[in-house]
This record gives structure tokens, sequence and C-alpha cells, in this order.
């Protein structure tokens, strides 16, 4: 872990009409460092994943991603973030395949790299199916292969483990887990699991920091108090 | 794809290659524009009572007829994006925002194209009472210039509309009035070529008027594609 923040949040904010989905945010992750953020359905977990990815523009406050400031230099970070969101982000009527493809071409990466992570997902087998064919579980094994396509440095992943059996969920771990060695923001509604991958801590409740500390220094029973 | 391509050009040429593989796999704007046209061509038959148009009232029903179906089109341009989240997935790409408007402008041109062809045939079956070859080089032409418009406006108000809950009112509403110019020229331009007598020579004023509405939209547009996308 280097201690170089790759993420610095000082109370960031964003609304959506006249409701605050994030208010007053501040934390620091630093690079290689996974934070893993924890609260409640509409606690502010998805706006935050996208503000990070530049899709959504803080409202206040202050954010730095990669060493550049959002949203004035958002097109520094992007195409160097993996954002595994709830949707796929992947077309339909294409195939796993041709999706990958498409994204290859659009982060200018070499076409090797698709069947690369076709293989390693084990979907070959399935590569040439329309995605709208494929079960939630191997859509989402898509859906890795596409958020790790271009090699980012920064990961940001919405319950990542969400379809997948425990095998699938072994699958992805080299791509999306501590051993892919990049910066993780994850998402998670388990506080056990979520614990022991993360080096850090953070609660949300009503878009509001509920807890921020490092992993190791709080416990299951103070996350499941985010919940109640 | 060859290194040959300008570098700027690769993300809209792998935009559109994607686009025209969607409407390959799954035909949904080709099709229904194309079947509003020939529907809208026999109400026209039987609606007006007359075997046979020429001149002005051609030009007129042929030019909102293509102007109508184009709509459709339209609104189906970003839905693929919209689906999935394939929107999300284009703007975390490193391109530049503009090869988006590129390739769709370029996607709704060649389907536009592609609904001519049958559209203006079934039009010199079922309506044009003079020969249609002699119009055809001109015609291709105020076509070729009215499709420019309808998809560098379309475009623009489709990528308007995609994230509203009212994207199937606001695009008639937004595009029609902003089209109504290229309409005009495009009408007045083909009402001489569709003439009973045999077709007159192209009318320039009229042309020279839709190249220059392409121009400026098709600027407009490119200019301010970007802040469309912004969040």
């Amino acid at each position: 872990m280097d201690a170089t923040p790759a993420i610095e949040l000082r109370g960031l904010a964003r609304r959506y009409g006249e409701r605050w989905a994030l208010d007053d945010v501040t934390v620091d992750v630093p690079a290689g460092a996974t934070l893993v953020v924890f609260g409640p359905n509409g606690a502010g977990k998805s706006t935050l994943l996208r503000v990070l990815a530049t899709l959504l523009r803080p409202h206040a406050g202050e954010a730095q991603v990669l060493g550049s400031r959002l949203p004035e230099r958002a097109w520094e970070v992007r195409g160097r973030v993996g954002l595994l969101a709830h949707e796929a982000l992947l077309y339909r009527d294409l195939s796993a395949r041709e999706n990958l493809r498409f994204h290859a071409r659009l982060h200018r990466v070499a076409q090797a790299r698709v069947e690369e992570l076709l293989e390693r997902m084990q979907l070959a087998g399935r590569a040439d199916d329309p995605v709208r064919t494929l079960s939630k579980g191997l859509l989402q094994r898509v859906a890795v292969c596409r958020a790790v396509l271009h090699d980012p440095p920064l990961l940001l992943l919405d319950e990542p483990r969400a379809n997948l059996d425990p095998a699938a969920a072994a699958l992805i771990e080299p791509l999306v887990g501590r051993a892919s060695g990049r910066t993780r923001v994850v998402t998670s509604h388990d506080p056990a699991g979520g614990l022991a991958e993360a080096d850090f801590a953070l609660g949300l409740r009503d878009g509001r920091v509920a807890l921020s500390a490092p992993a190791d220094q709080v416990d299951h029973a103070t996350v499941e108090e985010l919940y109640r | 794809m060859s290194d040959r391509e300008p570098a700027q050009m690769r993300p809209s040429l792998a935009l559109l290659r994607k686009d025209l593989l969607l409407e390959r796999r799954a035909p949904e704007a080709v099709p229904a524009m194309l079947l509003f046209s020939v529907t809208t061509f026999v109400l026209f038959h039987f609606g007006l009572g007359r075997d046979t148009l020429s001149g002005q009232l051609a030009a007129g029903v042929l030019t909102v007829t293509i102007l109508f179906a184009a709509i459709l089109g339209i609104n189906r341009l970003f839905v693929s994006e919209q689906e999935e989240g394939g929107f999300d997935g284009l703007l975390l790409a490193p391109i530049d925002r503009t090869a988006l408007f590129v390739a769709k402008a370029a996607a709704l041109f060649l389907f536009l194209a592609l609904v001519e062809v049958v559209t203006v045939a079934a039009f010199a079956l079922l309506l044009l009472g003079p020969s249609p070859w002699p119009a055809l080089p001109g015609l291709i032409l105020i076509l070729a210039l009215l499709n420019g418009a309808l998809a560098v406006v379309g475009t623009l108000v489709s990528a308007l509309a995609i994230r509203t809950r009212a994207r199937d009112l606001i695009v008639p509403i937004v595009a029609l009035p902003l089209l109504v110019p290229a309409l005009i020229a495009a009408a007045r331009g083909a009402g001489p070529l569709l003439a009973a007598a045999g077709a007159g020579s192209i009318p320039t004023k009229w042309l020279a008027i839709l190249a220059l509405y392409d121009l400026v939209f098709g600027l407009l547009a490119y200019a301010v594609f970007d802040f469309l996308l912004e969040d």
C-alpha cells in the first residue's frame, strides 16, 4: 500500500433535486488500499461510486481522484477507473466477445486481452451468445471482464459478488479482489466479508458519514448498527 | 482496425460499427421507419382520393413522410445506450464525446438512406405521377442533404431527450420546429424535380439553403454535444 492518496474527499456533497444523497463526506484512500462502504439501501453508496467514476458531478466539497480534481479534470480520470455497477454496462443484443471487443477498441486495448479475460472467467463457451441470454451470474462475470479490461488502477465495485456462486466469486477474486493490488472502493452489505477485505471502513446513513475508521478498529456490531 | 485510420476516428468507427451491428442483430429503427413510410403513402393515396401526385404536392408528401418516419428512428437512437447502463460504459471510456455524436449521426444518416431506397420506390409506385427516373439524381442530392439535417438535429435532440422520462414527447416537440427550415428547403427543392411536365433543373437556391442548414447545425451540434452528456 502506497501512502499517497488515490482518493481524497473533503466535505463532498451531491443532491438529486432537493434531496442530498451525499452530504459532507470526507475520506482518504491510499493507493493500493481497499475502502469498503457500508450502509442501508439509499444511504448514498452507489452515488459515491458514481461521483468517483466521474459520472456524477459533486455539488459541494472537494474531490480528488488519482491526482485529478473533479469535476474540472474528470477527463484525466476516465479510462483509469473500472466500474462494476448494478447494471452490467453491456449491450444486451451483443455477445460477451462483441461487447468486450467494442470496449477494447474504445480503451485502445489489444483484442488479445479480450480472449485472455474470457478464458480466465471461463466464459469461452458462452462468449458468442447474446448477453441477454446469460444468467445473472454469467453476466456479472462478463461485467467484471469489462471493468478490468483496460487494467485500471482504481476499481469501483458495487456489491461485486452479487449473483455469484462461491466458485464464481473465487474466479473473479484475482481480478477485482485484494490480490489485484489495485486501489478499490467496494460497497457491501456483509459486515464480516466486507471488513475482512477492507483496509478502511466507511459507513453511510442518509448520505452522511456514520462510520469512518481503519477496518481493524471496527467490529461487526458497529457495522450492523448502521442497518438498524 | 487499420493503423492508418486517424486516431480521433477510431472511437467513432467503433461506435458506428456497434450501432450497425445492433440494428442488424435486432432490427428496430429501420423496419419501423419503413413500415411507417409505406403505410403513410397508402393513407395519402386513399385520403387524398388521388392515384397520382406531382410537383410541389408530391414533394411535400414525400419529405413530410420522411421527416415523420425519421422521428421514429431519432426516438430509438440512444435506446441501446440507455439499457443496462451502456451510456455509463461509454462515458467512462477515454474518448472525446463528440465521437459519439459523429457515430450516432452517421448511423442515423445510413438508416435513413436505407429506408429511402425503399420509400422512394414505394412512393413512385403508389403515388407519383411522372416517371421518377429523370428526377432521381437531383432527388438523391436533396434527400442526402435532408438526411444530413435529420441526422445532425436528430442526434442532438435524441441525446437531450434520452435521460428524460418523456423522451417520446420531447423528441417530436423539439425536433420538428428545428427541422422546419430543412423541410421547407427540401420540399421546395424537390418540387420542380417532380413536376408533371417532367423534371426541371435542380433549384440551386434551396440546395444551398439546405447545405447551409446542415453546416450551421452540424457545427452547433458538434460544439454543444459534450455539454448535453454532462450530468
